[in-house]
């Protein structure tokens, strides 16, 4: 073994702890910042959920959204995927109806197995499933008209 | 609703940076190991492939067990501590080299590497939340005096090179100091938790600095008795300050009054003085505290203490400063160094053994590494979300900055050398096993810290008012 092979193994040596250190070293600044959030998730926090569990696939015919289908908010929907889903009048609310007869948080709809259910949350004017105010959760599929307040709100495919 | 991550900011997991890191480290702790045989016998090891391969198999599962059991843990600490840890096996392994055919502390030290690697592995796997840790706060500090006293036992405390640091049971000899610095700092961070506030706001005002009050002054008078008993009976300076060290540092960090650095500071050089001035006054007392002595005449003065004529007690400290002399900027190489001229050095004077044959160039990486372990245990301390993990962190942190500070201190002749280990490198088991469960504490706490919040949605307030049933 030549000094010179020797000389040049202690170097080449030396340079790999140096790259190591560098490497740590900017290891630790990128983990100065965090994960981006899609622009998506971002701009749709305010006020619900940052992450949603992964859905799993809808069974066909089975109800995908909550939609407001007479009332000032007509035309408002949201995602059963991030049941349970809050209806009232509070800023956490996934549906926020401007309907002075609704309560802060009016009432929630919620999914047990397949089966949909709306549960009155203790409102002061009541929920109706049909023409019936509701006094216990109960269920209920696509088309069947949900009125709270002024505001009517059907499960949609 | 309170945003679920501040400023939208979450911790990425890093496990892809932390593989990538570690075939960095295992090329310097492999790449170290090669170039040692190249350099000193002008072959490749005999067993290289054996070594390597046990080597890439403990760093992967390691690496294999964070992924499955704490994604979001810090992804520099392990790579950090494999290639200290490759890289002082690769020194000691040159050092048997040395000397002669049958010395084989490399080859057990790989072993204890690997005992340490399982005691990671079971620590990370079974302790799935440090809080749990908080419960035996108690049991964890009766732990760790039994086992600092242990030594001081006769039948199987034992002295060896002039410390009572160990203990002896059959064929196996063992430090419980290291494990006990472990149970100290969970004992320390579950007690400073529950009592800092008495010791952080009670106190009187001197020169601008809150003096504590004499009455909170009971715990760190223990540790300051323990310290000492340990510093007399046990004739470890380094041990002392370790344990002293770590009580006022996280003292400081749960109470944010400096207060109690300068009280306790002032104690300890205090009690340092007074064994300095027996020992050297007062002969009938000071034989039992002459080591003290000993170690601070030879910091202020080596040379009086190397060479014929004199008790040659300097030799260690004046060959480790004749090593790294000639090492100079890049060392002399492997195989072209004398390390073995200084005595323990691969243990307590690895780093001047390193600063021989590699230079200052290895050196101030190596240095640098353990910068990087501290700042990453008290990253985890910062963006830790309970008390308790945050002084647990600050406190495992230190234990090692420590460490290193006064080894390393005491080598480059900054303050009197005291036997402690290098942290990773040096030869010796109990010390290495004690660190890797660091390791995945530190890991566990940096995980727990890093780690996305759940999604908490409250379903139900009941204290809402506009919704609220009026019931009759």
């Amino acid at each position: 073994m030549s000094e010179l092979t020797l000389f040049l193994v202690r170097i080449g040596f030396l340079a790999i702890l140096w790259i190591f250190v560098l490497s740590a070293i900017s290891v630790v600044r990128t983990d100065m910042f965090g994960a981006r959030l899609p622009a998506a998730e971002r701009a749709g926090k305010s006020g619900k959920k940052a992450k949603q569990p992964k859905a799993a696939k809808p069974r066909k015919g089975a109800p995908t959204q909550v939609m407001v289908v007479e009332g000032a908010n007509t035309g408002e929907r949201a995602d059963l995927a991030q049941a349970p889903i809050i209806i009232g009048r509070g800023t956490d609310a996934a549906i926020r109806l401007d309907d002075d007869y609704v309560s802060t948080r009016h009432a929630r709809i919620a999914a047990s197995g397949e089966d949909w259910f709306v549960e009155d949350l203790g409102s002061t004017n009541g929920t109706y499933v049909g023409t019936v105010r509701i006094t216990q959760p109960t269920t209920i599929t696509t088309g069947v008209q949900v009125r709270i307040g002024k505001t009517i709100l059907e499960l949609r495919k | 609703m309170p945003s679920m991550t501040p400023f939208g900011f979450t911790h990425r997991s890093r496990r892809g940076a932390e593989a990538f890191l570690l075939v960095l480290a295992l090329a310097v702790g492999i790449g170290a190991y090669l170039y040692v045989d190249l350099g000193v016998r002008g072959e490749f090891p005999p067993n290289a492939w054996l070594y390597s391969g046990w080597l890439v198999l403990l760093v992967l599962a390691a690496h294999v067990t964070i992924r499955l059991v704490a994604p979001y843990a810090d992804p520099v600490l392990l790579p950090v501590a494999a290639a200290l840890n490759g890289l002082g096996m690769a020194e000691i392994h040159r050092l048997d080299l040395a000397a002669g055919e049958d010395s084989a502390v490399a080859e057990r030290q790989l072993l204890w590497m690997t005992v340490g690697i399982v005691l990671f592995i079971a620590t990370l796997v079974f302790l799935r939340d440090h809080r749990v840790l908080q419960r035996y706060t108690y049991t964890c500090g009766l732990g760790a005096v039994v086992l600092l006293l242990l030594p001081m036992l006769p039948v199987i405390g034992q002295e060896i090179n002039g410390a009572r640091i160990w203990i002896h049971i059959g064929p196996l000899s063992f430090q419980p100091g290291e494990i006990a610095k472990i149970l100290l700092v969970i004992a320390f961070a579950g007690y400073l938790v529950l009592h800092r506030d008495a010791l952080a706001l009670a106190g009187r005002r001197v020169l601008f600095v809150d003096l504590p009050r004499g009455r909170d002054l009971g715990p760190l008078l223990l540790m300051f008795g323990l310290a000492m008993l340990i510093l007399v009976g046990q004739k470890d300076l380094g041990s002392s300050l370790l344990f002293f060290g770590i009580f006022v540092i996280m003292l400081y960090v749960a109470t944010e009054r400096p207060g109690w650095l300068i009280v306790s500071g002032s104690l300890f050089v205090a009690g340092l003085a007074t064994i300095y001035a027996l020992a050297t006054y007062v002969p009938a007392i000071g034989k039992y505290m002459a080591h003290v002595k000993t170690r601070i005449d030879i910091w202020l003065h080596p040379f009086s203490y190397y060479g014929e004529g004199t008790t040659d007690a300097g030799r260690q400290l004046v060959e480790a400063m004749y090593g790294m002399a000639w090492g100079g900027l890049i060392g002399r190489g492997f195989g072209e160094g004398q390390p073995w001229r200084i005595s323990y050095a691969n243990s307590d004077m690895i780093i001047a053994a390193i600063g021989e044959e590699l230079g200052l160039t290895a050196v101030i990486a190596i240095l640098v590494c353990y910068g990087l372990f501290v700042e990453r245990g008290l990253k985890a301390a910062l963006i830790s979300r309970d008390d308790f993990g945050k002084l647990l962190a600050t406190g495992l942190a230190f234990v090692v900055g420590l460490q290193v500070f006064v080894i390393v201190g005491g080598i480059l002749r900054l303050i009197p050398l005291t036997g402690l280990t290098t942290p990773f490198m040096s030869a010796g088991g109990s010390s290495l096993v004690a660190n890797w469960v660091i390791v995945a504490l530190l890991l566990r706490v940096s995980d727990q810290a890093r780690r996305p919040l759940p999604d908490l949605q409250p379903t139900e307030t009941p204290d809402d008012a506009a919704t609220q049933v009026v019931k009759l």
